[in-house]
């Protein structure tokens, strides 16, 4: 194919990622520098009211934002360095509280609070889905054909489900007298109040995760699973090896490639994890590093919004995305330059 | 069939295995059967700590609403005959009365009349019907199951959740037609190149997928909300403010989902043989028109199998829609957080059930007829490397 017609292929799709992927990130990385602000003056103004004999006045000094000609108030855009950075990060704080030692004093600045939770949820679920998933493949393969049909349509409900729409239904189940809740509490004689407190939260947004993407990985490993080599397992079988030896030997080293796959979808994935703190409202307790930007790209109280620091978050979201795609970056680059 | 005698599992790990598999399916579906259920009752019984006061909701029947056991009978039976008229009848019927070529667009018509001939009978002749039977029945047709459907018509109705609807079925059909439209010809054009230029271009939007959508927002958000100003100078006073427009949301969802489309496309492509369009290209087609009339139509299956994906893309998504569209053009999933934020009452919560159960039932649907085209997508991908 030409250059000029492949070019002629591409130009649409490249056209739309360069205006609206590119594009945007270059705009965020500027405006993590910058602040807008409204202008300020400071105006004396002279209060009188009436009193007997004669008025009684104050003159105070007031602060009021200005108006432009159109009515609307002027702002004013300023290069402000690293102080986005440092506001999000809080540096001064998170060292006194490292240099004393303490990780509850750390963990109070939402940053690494929200770096702290998605990373631990990254880490915990990702070996649940894997295996979770990996069982389910194995299963299905030998179960009886007229069940593998309904057992995957039933898997794929909890995958296609909306996220928030998801994370909500478990919690209905969980939250206040549930009936999930109200199960546990019989079942251990105690009192139980999942949405108290933020560890509990966090088991049930991991629940929920893995219930949520395991059919995935099952689909996928179950796919892969029909490819396996049968003269290879047939000659392990002669080797004498038991059926954990042909798993463990001959399926999962051919499945490799797949679970290096999945591992990376989930990592990209759930290093993104949001929807579940809306499905849980859970902003009190527990945050992620993609909620903090969305909470301050939220217009605040008076109408707000501090898009200065949410760029600054949202860069430094990315540097975690590319460390964490840099090992594959370098073999995909390995391979392609072994290949041609 | 013989299996190998060494192939054969012993009765422990059968019965293991199975014990998992229902575990399993339990699991999976019952967080969503729970709550369909929970919408059709009196906020006492949804919210009961009983499971069986849930299911039968005594507090629903006490307030007159239910179903009887002939309700139920003919229920099953109007389902049943739906599913064997679309099993049985529907696909002849489209092939016999759809255009040459246009089968799909038979197809469409054909379930969609299917579907509302359903509904209309299923919720408005049935009732009716149903309430003279029972009471020319007697005491058999007493309601024994509590069931309610006021929440639905409280969140339908009152709520007007049916524009939001309306907005949803805007974004998602702008963002499947205009992603599949432009990933289609790059996916083509990657596919069939196999130069340094198309690899970096795979390598950039597999990058670009693992982008928090989040960063992308904070890049629109100022840019959107003064864009009348900004593009004043070029356009005039026709300018648009672009937050708060759908038009804008979908462009912004196609590119989001751009990387993902170009990749599934391209590995669907790949599974064309290039002798194909070699075969047209000799007989004097030009690259596009080998394009559109020679591949293309073999390409239905990963088209709709992608169209899948970004559909289900535009419909969950919370964070694009729930930043930059304004309230009056918000998509459904974001406007049911303002249901379950504002839960002052047990009757708010089980219309935010009812808002969440009308969101998911559309996504059932889907698995039902798309199960296979799902899964084809699901392991294209992978497999492949």
């Amino acid at each position: 194919m030409k250059f000029k017609t492949f070019a002629a292929f591409v130009a649409p799709s490249i056209f739309m990622m360069l205006l609206f992927i590119a594009a945007p990130l270059v705009s965020v990385f500027s405006q993590s520098f910058y602040l807008t602000q409204p202008q300020f003056e400071t105006v004396e103004v002279e209060n009188c009211t009436a009193g007997f004999l004669k008025q009684t006045c104050v003159t105070e000094e007031k602060t009021r934002p200005i108006l432009g000609d159109d009515g609307k108030i002027v702002t004013e855009t300023k290069y402000v360095g690293w102080q986005s950075y440092i506001n999000v990060l809080e540096p001064e704080r998170a060292w006194a509280a490292i240099s004393a030692g303490s990780v509850s004093a750390l963990l109070s600045i939402d940053f690494w609070k929200a770096l702290r939770f998605t990373l631990t949820f990254t880490l915990i679920t990702l070996p649940l889905v894997i295996i979770v998933g990996l069982a389910l493949a194995v299963a299905v393969n030998n179960a009886t054909r007229a069940i593998r049909g309904p057992v995957i349509f039933i898997s794929l409900l909890p995958f296609i489900i909306t996220p928030v729409i998801g994370a909500l239904s478990i919690r209905w189940l969980f939250v206040g007298d549930g009936i999930m809740t109200a199960f546990l509490e019989w079942w251990l004689q105690r009192d139980i109040a999942l949405f108290a407190q933020g560890w509990t939260i966090e088991i049930l947004m991991m629940g929920y995760r893995v219930w949520h993407v395991a059919p995935f990985a099952f689909v996928v490993l179950y796919a892969g699973l029909q490819t396996v080599n049968q003269d290879t397992l047939e000659s392990a079988i002669i080797d004498g090896a038991s059926r954990w030896e042909r798993l463990r030997y001959v399926v999962i080293p051919h499945l490799m490639p797949l679970i290096i796959f999945l591992s990376l979808i989930h990592l990209m994935d759930s290093y993104r994890v949001f929807d579940e703190i809306i499905g849980f409202s859970s902003e009190a307790h527990v945050i992620s590093l993609q909620w903090l930007t969305f909470d301050l790209l939220t217009p605040d109280d008076s109408g707000n919004r501090s898009i200065s620091r949410a760029s600054a978050s949202a860069m430094l979201t990315m540097i975690g995305i590319i460390i964490l795609l840099y090992p594959l970056l370098r073999r995909t680059w390995r391979d392609h330059k072994g290949t041609s | 069939m013989s299996t190998p005698r060494a192939f054969r599992q012993s009765t422990a790990l059968r019965f293991s295995s199975a014990g998992f598999l229902t575990i399993w399916c339990l699991i999976a579906a019952f967080p969503i059967f729970w709550i369909a259920v929970m919408s059709f009752k009196e906020p006492i019984d949804a919210f009961s700590a009983n499971p069986l006061s849930v299911i039968f909701g005594p507090a629903t029947l006490e307030r007159g609403s239910g179903l009887s056991v002939p309700d139920i009978l003919a229920g099953i039976v109007l389902l049943v005959l739906t599913a064997q008229l679309a099993v049985k009848w529907l696909p002849g019927m489209v092939r016999q009365y759809s255009p040459y070529g246009q089968v799909w667009f038979g197809w469409i018509c054909g379930s969609l009349l299917l579907g509302l001939a359903f509904v209309l009978i299923f919720v408005g002749a049935l009732p009716p019907i149903m309430n003279v039977v029972n009471s020319a029945l007697g005491s058999l047709g007493n309601p024994v199951i509590g069931l309610t459907t006021e929440h639905y018509s409280a969140v339908w109705w009152e709520n007007e959740f049916y524009r939001n609807f309306i907005n949803s079925l805007i974004v998602t059909t702008g963002v499947v037609t205009v992603s599949l439209t432009f990933g289609t010809l790059a996916g083509y054009g990657l596919a069939r190149s196999g130069s340094n230029l198309a690899f970096w271009i795979l390598i950039i939007a597999l990058v670009f997928r693992a982008l928090p959508h989040s960063v992308l927002v904070a890049g629109y958000l100022p840019w959107f909300i003064n864009s009348a100003e900004i593009l004043r100078p070029i356009l005039g006073d026709a300018a648009p403010t672009l937050y708060g427009k759908p038009f804008a949301v979908i462009a912004v969802l196609v590119a989001i989902n751009q990387p993902f489309t170009i990749w599934m496309l391209r590995s669907f492509f790949q599974n064309i043989p290039a002798e194909l369009d070699e075969a047209a290209r000799v007989d004097g087609c030009t690259h596009f028109q080998a394009f559109r009339w020679v591949i293309m139509p073999v390409m239905w299956p990963g088209v709709i199998t992608t169209g899948l994906f970004s559909f289900l893309l535009g419909y969950n998504d919370y964070l694009v829609t729930s930043l930059l569209l304004d309230a009056q053009n918000q998509t459904m999933v974001p406007a049911i957080a303002g249901y379950f934020n504002r839960e002052t009452t047990t009757t708010d919560q089980v219309e935010a059930v009812a808002a969440a159960v009308s969101i998911t039932a559309p996504l059932f649907l889907l698995v039902m007829i798309f199960q296979r085209q799902i899964v084809s997508g699901l392991t294209a991908g992978a497999v492949k490397g």
